[in-house]
């Protein structure tokens, strides 16, 4: 599904480029899901931007292959039409948008794109009310406009709960687990597991092992200044769960020497 | 040189011609002429005459050039004959859930053939000055040209001078409205260049409660001026709704003054909404006459290509108590240009006053260009004032994050332009003004994201 090779990147800033992405390689399949690990700063939700086409990136190496075609090619929404979705790790708040407009307005065009008819109402409204069923939503929240007021726990519900809606091909969540508390991830995590198929697939990004004991991937990856430095499978978050900095550091001097 | 000399003869000319034309049309007035409304007129066309056309070098006029539009040479005739408009012609301009109350006027005549009133009865007028005149000789004489002064505009004693007709609308004490005022002024620029005033006179006695909106188009290919003058009387705890809806083309010049007066405990809400016209003027005043009045300015402009808005407001507080709220948004695109000039004057005896006023806009273009000036004259001291102006691009963050959900550009955009504004368009309280003022945006967003 998704084949990312030898990929560089560059964040441009007001002080001048800075490479981030330094060379990562990595292939999902449908079906799998997929652990990114590692400390602040190391990549990922720079990953997660050049992948779901945020401007203010510079790809210097590198291909993306999505469904055998050229991703960075695309368009962010065409990226989303074609099924990528991304859980933010701050979920932005858009004040005088309704997320059931928001939303109708996604999924009609997203359908559109496809030749396909819009959604009805009547249609969109029982799916809405399912899906928030999911997370654990109250549906009255979906009339507010798209994440104001809501907190933070909240608004990364209202992530998988817009994820549970669009039905991606390939998810990208960005510590969503990070600001929920125990039953809230547990939510979350269940929301995901009830959506995962043998068609789709996930990108778990987390800096703790803790949501992996409910969202069970693999292949853990452990991403450091820029580069996968390890992969493995589940075990490995274990691993570096109880070895923390010290196990990066010492797979930093393996993977120098 | 050469240019200045040509454009000083053609406003010496268009100027001239309606000097002339004030003249011709006295001397078909017969026993009229005698009149105290004819008094008012005569004193008006001394004052235009010896004020002229407003230039740029007057500090109000700062930012609005009329040159473009003195090189027209534009048809005024008084005595104009009525309009060949059919009621199939006029549908298109009808909202969308039907008309109730609903006054056509065409190059400034009334058209009764047109229009359709149901609310008329012995506590409420609503139709065209000249009739209401006569039904109310004493209203009349009480109220016109009693808030518009036009000793010191010009273009307010042009329009007073002719004053042909316009909406007037009468509603007694403690009487309700009930039904909201449709006032459809088109220009027709079918067959000549047209200059049309419309003057129009509403009078909300104490208790007394109406929604009126007054909507402006215009027809055919030719050039059109309207210089519109609109009078509001708010009598003692009042409640009156007001929209100015402004479609015109881009052929089309409109100046407008509309001039409220606000007796104790009443309450005015004004909505101003322009996305059509080449250039325009809009004068927004209320003088606060009485203790603890409410006013609420609202405004929205919608530009693109070459247009230009220039939206001039004045909240005069006179006396203690009194509460002002002021809220302009707008959307740039193209080459445009808008200006926004709010000033706020807070008299020495009005004490406990509450004045706000906020300018919003997002520039689309790197073209279109904002003027936003908060005017505070403050006289008395104990009064809570705020102002702020904010112009910028629409946010990426919030583009990237709707983007990323499948929702193009396009569509990305109007969804945040249309949140933008959404506090202004809800302070249209009519449901079936708000809905066609909806449907406008919509379509008209589409078009400047085309
Ligand atoms: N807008 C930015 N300007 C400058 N540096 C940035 C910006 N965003 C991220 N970075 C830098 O890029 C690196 C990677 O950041 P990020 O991808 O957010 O890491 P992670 O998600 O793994 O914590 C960090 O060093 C961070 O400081
Ligand atoms: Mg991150």
């Amino acid at each position: 599904m998704l084949i990312i090779k030898n990929l560089k990147a560059k964040i441009k800033t007001s002080e001048g480029d800075k490479q981030i992405l330094k060379g990562i390689n990595l292939t999902v399949n449908a079906g799998e899901i997929h652990a990114i690990m590692g400390p602040n700063g190391s990549g990922k939700s720079t990953l997660a931007s050049v992948l779901t086409g945020r401007e203010g990136y510079d790809v210097t190496e590198g291909e993306v292959l999505y469904d055998g075609k050229d991703l960075l090619d695309l368009d962010p929404e065409e990226r989303a039409r074609e099924g990528i979705f991304l859980a933010f790790q701050y979920p932005i708040e858009i004040p005088g948008v309704s997320n059931v407009n928001f939303l109708k307005t996604a999924i009609n065009e997203i359908r559109k794109s496809k030749g396909e008819e819009p959604m009805s109402s009547v249609e969109f409204l029982k799916v809405m009310k399912e899906k928030a069923k999911l997370v654990d939503i109250d549906p009255a929240m979906l009339s507010r406009y798209v994440n104001v007021g809501f907190s933070g726990g909240e608004k990364k519900r209202n992530e998988i709960f817009q994820l549970a809606m669009l039905e991606p091909k390939l998810s990208i969540l960005d510590e969503t687990d990070s600001g929920l508390d125990i039953d809230a991830l547990k939510i979350v995590a269940n929301g995901v597991n009830q959506l995962k198929s043998d068609k789709n697939a996930f990108i778990v990004i987390t800096h703790y092992q803790r949501l992996l004991n409910y969202i069970v991937p693999d292949f853990v990856h452990v991403m450091y200044e820029g580069r996968i430095v390890k992969s493995g499978g589940k075990e490995l978050a274990l691993e570096l769960e109880e070895n923390g900095y010290e196990f990066i550091n010492g797979i930093k001097e393996n993977a120098e020497a | 040189m050469e240019n200045n000399l040509k454009e000083n003869k053609t406003d010496k000319d268009l100027k001239q011609k309606l000097v002339e034309e004030f003249k011709s049309m006295e001397s078909k007035l017969n026993g009229e002429a005698s009149g105290n409304f004819h008094k008012i007129r005569k004193d008006a066309i001394a004052v235009f005459d010896k004020l002229g056309f407003p230039v740029k070098k007057m500090e109000e006029w700062k930012y609005t050039n009329l040159n473009p539009l003195l090189n027209h040479d534009f048809h005024y005739s008084s005595d104009r004959k009525q309009s060949e408009l059919k009621k199939s012609d006029i549908e298109k301009y009808k909202f969308e859930s039907g008309e109730k109350n609903f006054l056509v006027f065409v190059n400034g005549v009334f058209i009764e053939d047109l229009s359709s009133v149901i609310s008329n009865s012995e506590n409420i007028y609503v139709g065209n000055i000249t009739g209401g005149r006569k039904k109310y000789p004493e209203i009349f004489e009480k109220h016109f040209s009693k808030y518009a002064d036009y000793s010191d505009r010009s273009l307010v004693a042009l329009n007073t001078a002719f004053s042909a007709d316009g909406a007037f609308v009468y509603v007694k004490k403690n009487t309700d409205l009930k039904e909201a005022v449709h006032i459809l002024h088109i220009s027709d620029a079918e067959k000549e260049n047209v200059m049309l005033q419309p003057r129009n006179l509403f009078v909300i006695e104490e208790g007394g409660r109406a929604e009126i909106a007054e909507d402006y188009y215009s027809k055919g290919d030719n050039f059109s001026f309207t210089n519109m003058v609109t009078e509001v009387y708010c009598g003692k705890n009042s409640h009156t709704g007001h929209y100015k809806i402004q479609n015109e083309g881009d052929k089309d010049y409109h100046v407008g003054m509309t001039q409220v007066h606000q007796e104790q405990d009443s309450n005015y809400s004004n909505t101003t909404v322009s996305w059509g016209g080449s250039i325009i003027r809009n004068d927004l005043n209320a003088v606060f006459d009485g203790r603890n009045t409410e006013s609420h300015f609202f405004g929205l402009y919608l530009l693109d290509g070459k247009q230009h808005v220039d939206n001039h407001t004045l909240a005069d507080h006179k006396m203690p108590d009194c509460f002002s709220n002021e809220l302009y948004k707008g959307i740039l695109s193209g080459h445009s240009t808008g200006v926004f000039n709010g000033k706020i004057m807070v008299r020495e005896d009005a004490q406990k006053t509450n004045a706000y006023q906020s300018n919003g806009n997002i520039l689309l273009s790197d073209d279109a260009t904002i003027y936003s000036k908060p005017q505070l004259e403050i006289f008395a001291d104990d009064v809570k004032c705020s102002h702020g102006a904010t112009s910028g691009q629409l946010n990426e963050d919030e583009m990237f994050y709707i983007k990323s959900r499948g929702i193009g550009d396009k569509n990305a955009k109007a969804l945040l332009l249309k949140a933008f504004v959404s506090d202004v368009i809800d302070s249209i309280k009519t449901d079936e003004f708000r809905e066609h003022v909806e449907n406008k945006l919509e379509h008209k967003l589409e078009y400047i994201l085309r």
